[in-house]
């Protein structure tokens, strides 16, 4: 550090920076959250407020200064790691759906704006453009108890945004036929029908009447009428009475019959019990469940047998020119893995696929590598093992250059083969400093997303599962696919099986680092 | 070495089979060449096309197309791989510089300062990641959209939307930092703030300069990471041209459509760069791969 005796502007400006910086991010948590609670967002509000006066004593006390360092990176994952796994849970244990997609506040919204029209009080109605061909007037007529009664509303212009535009009116003379000129066809009405169906008028006896039809206006009616204190709704029709139901999620009336939308509801444990009570989930889940056991197993010990005999070849002296074998043979994983995938998908593809072309041309087959429950599977392991093979390589390479050569010759003199060698010396001392890794890859394959979607996407189906779900389908696109996929959107359930490996993964995540931990104090 | 008589035959097979890997290896590779320059989208051939067509190049790279006849033939479709390419280096060298200065920073606090929970944290952190970001989809869906309603950059279908949800990613990357912190011993740090460095130009001036090959480690597998993560971004990005590559190039495969040789044309133009920048940084990657990281 120099020392300097006269600082320039500069420098004693620059102090000021963090301080500068500091209150502009204040200021903007303040406005944004004050903004938003002035807007009605209570939580969203209230949530960046508490953010932003965490931030401010983060960076304004001396005691957390350990966490000015912390603070992004921990917003960052408690926003998009913590947060959805937590929400995640608390789906588990409701009912969310298609079927109950929104909240009671939104169910009620909706509720509320069920209109019904009174079809017995239709007015027939004639458009007529004023000169400036930009502005209108509505002419209404209703025959009553044999006389008509006619409405000429004022002169008004189509609505440009999405709102009502309401327009008053006055009551025309009996004989009276409307205005001069003539009203608009059908023609030019149904390219006015939006814009149209905007429009309300307002009578003079203070009914509003809107477009029910090509041909006619009638008054709108609200069916039901809210009761904030029951949350119930009473029907304005025929008195009838409407109450949430917590257990379904749906308001129902006495019979049981729903009306409008369902809500999320709390379900319990009831998702999770699903899963071992009823048959039609019971049985593909078992199934989905033991092949990602089995996919991830056989994908670290293929990948392992593989990479191992790569790097174990490569490690013997007499092979000339390692350099350009391995580099070669690291490609599959310097390629993005969504690449290889695909093209594997095209080439097994049993019609149009290379592979088969090959194999029909030599043994004259053509296995069906997407319909067959083995064959898929298999197809599976194969493309798992090239794209993983060379990621064991390279870490058995790293840990065999550690191994002594010595060892080898007093095994030769003791009569060793290669076979006693491998099995007896070399991998006793490699597995123990690899076995971290070989679970985390085990854990990586349990949830190989990518890999399954791409190359699959879980087919071939499984018949009479109750959610789609196929013979290859592991965990995770089990999971995603009773989410996105299938037409039920059933979140609650696709949560509660997420809860579920999020438990598996974390358990096996612990006990690997404790073995990691357990290697460093070997090693040092 | 001890030496065997029967050495040169077990060289033979040695060669023999890694000569019949590597052929395993590149079969993938070499047949999708083939075909990117083959006519039509779903014809077979041999591996050396005996007809080559540029049709399929000319579509990714965007360039006018004629038919038989020699007529241009619209497709807006066409060039829209290129958009795809690099909205996916846009995306992915943005994630990984902000990844770079969060897991940077919070590396530090876990690898030189004292503070309580240090050590629970650091399991937390590692714990919580291994929740796959695929399953919590539901919720950064809903996150997303509530974002966006008040911040429309940052909502559903918006670049700043997905790298930000990226930016959760975070915590494996402060491990591999902190790991590499912890090799650099303190004391250099600690002469400096006893002539009077304060905490901040210690980590700045000293600490940082010093451990730029972390860095470029980081900075490179989360960039190929992010390049091939699929699920986040097949669910928030919806129109075709905010796709990434991962994204995109998947709607050239589906059974309903399905254009073998425009993919393998994409694959070709896009594998070629990103594998070439993976080759490039071979050495330093392994190193940071071995300290425990898998490729996600």
């Amino acid at each position: 550090m120099e020392i300097q005796n006269k600082p320039t502007m500069w420098q004693s400006a620059k102090r000021f920076v963090p301080h500068i910086a500091y209150f502009i991010i204040l200021s903007i948590f303040c406005v944004i959250g004050i903004g938003m609670l002035i807007a009605g967002e209570d939580v969203v509000g209230s949530a960046l407020l508490a953010v932003g006066a965490l931030w401010a004593f983060v960076y304004a006390w001396k005691g957390t200064y350990a966490y000015r360092y912390l603070f992004p990176s921990l917003m960052a994952f408690s926003l998009f790691v913590v947060l959805p796994l937590g929400y995640t849970i608390y789906i588990a244990f409701t009912k969310y759906s298609a079927m109950n997609f929104q909240t009671l506040h939104g169910v009620q919204k909706y509720i509320s704006q069920i209109t019904d029209i009174d079809a017995n009080k239709q007015y027939k109605f004639v458009l007529y453009p004023e000169d400036n061909n930009t502005e209108y007037r509505l002419f209404l007529e209703k025959n009553e108890d044999g006389s008509k009664i006619r409405y000429l509303s004022d002169v008004f212009a189509l609505p440009a945004t999405d709102d009502e535009v309401t327009v008053g009116s006055t009551v025309l003379n009996a004989d009276s036929t409307g205005p001069s000129g003539s009203g608009l066809k059908m023609k030019e009405l149904v390219k006015l029908r939006k814009k149209l169906k905007q429009v309300v008028v307002t009578l003079p006896d203070e009914k509003q009447v809107s477009m029910i039809t090509f041909t006619a206006f009638a008054p709108k009616v609200v069916v039901w009428q809210f009761d904030p204190e029951n949350q119930t709704f009473t029907s304005r029709k025929d008195g009838k009475v409407i109450s949430p139901n917590y257990t379904t999620g749906f308001y129902e009336d006495a019979n049981g019959v729903a009306v409008g939308p369902g809500f999320r509801v709390g379900m319990g444990f009831k998702n999770f019990t699903k899963i071992f009570t009823n048959p039609s989930i019971r049985g593909p889940f078992i199934s989905v469940f033991f092949w990602t056991l089995a996919f991830s197993v056989l994908s670290v010990i293929f990948t392992f047998i593989v990479g191992f005999t790569l790097a174990a070849l490569l490690q013997w002296k007499a092979i000339r020119g390692v350099k350009v074998w391995r580099s070669l043979l690291i490609l599959p994983y310097a390629v993005p893995a969504f690449i290889s995938i695909l093209i594997f998908k095209g080439l097994f593809n049993p019609q149009f696929g290379e592979i088969n072309d090959f194999l029909n041309m030599v043994f004259g087959i053509r296995p069906e590598w997407t319909t067959d429950i083995t064959l898929a599977r298999a197809m599976i392991v194969i493309v798992n093992t090239w794209l993983g093979y060379p990621y064991m390589m390279i870490l058995c390479t790293g840990i065999l250059q550690s191994v002594p050569d010595d060892i080898y010759e007093a095994s030769a003199i003791d009569g060793g083969n290669a076979f006693t060698d491998t099995f007896k010396l070399t991998l006793p001392l490699i597995l123990p400093p690899l076995k971290p890794l070989l679970i985390a890859s085990f854990a990586f394959n349990f949830n190989n997303f990518l890999l399954i979607n791409l190359l699959t996407n879980g087919g071939p189906q499984i018949v009479g599962a109750m959610t789609q779900v196929g013979y290859t389908d592991i965990l995770v696109t089990y999971t995603f696919n009773i989410a996105f996929r299938d037409s039920a959107n059933d979140f609650g359930f696709a949560s509660a099986i997420a809860t579920i490996i999020f438990i598996i993964v974390s358990v096996l995540s612990y006990i690997n680092l404790k073995a990691a931990t357990k290697n460093d104090q070997r090693n040092y | 070495m001890i030496r065997s008589k029967y050495q040169w035959l077990q060289l033979t097979f040695t060669y023999a089979f890694l000569l019949f890997f590597i052929a395993l290896t590149l079969f993938p590779f070499l047949m999708i060449v083939s075909i990117s320059f083959r006519e039509g989208n779903q014809s077979v051939g041999s591996l050396i096309p005996k007809d080559i067509s540029l049709d399929h190049w000319r579509f990714v790279l965007g360039l006018p197309m004629y038919n038989t006849a020699g007529e241009l033939i619209k497709d807006t479709q066409s060039g829209i791989v290129l958009t795809w390419f690099w909205n996916s280096i846009k995306v992915s060298s943005i994630s990984s510089a902000l990844i770079l200065l969060l897991s940077g920073s919070g590396a530090y606090a876990f690898a030189r300062l004292k503070f309580k929970f240090r050590n629970n944290m650091l399991t937390g952190l590692m714990i919580l990641q291994m929740f796959p970001q695929v399953l919590a989809l539901v919720a950064i869906y809903a996150i997303l959209d509530t974002l966006g309603k008040f911040v429309p950059a940052f909502g559903l279908n918006t670049h700043p939307g997905i790298i930000l949800v990226y930016l959760g990613g975070v915590s494996m990357y402060i491990w591999m930092i902190k790991g590499y912190f912890d090799t650099i011993p303190a004391s250099v740090e600690e002469s400096a703030m006893i002539d009077g460095a304060t905490t901040f130009q210690t980590f700045y001036e000293i600490l940082l300069p010093m451990s730029l090959p972390i860095f470029a480690v980081v900075f490179i597998l989360s960039f190929i990471s992010y390049i091939g993560e699929y699920p986040v971004a097949s669910i928030c990005l919806v129109d075709s041209s905010n796709m990434t590559l991962a994204v995109g190039a998947n709607t050239f495969l589906y059974d309903q459509n399905y254009q073998w040789g425009r993919f393998a044309a994409t694959a070709v133009l896009s594998g070629i760069p990103i594998s070439m920048v993976f080759m490039l940084c071979q050495k330093f990657l392994v190193s940071g791969l071995t300290s425990g990281s898998v490729k996600g």
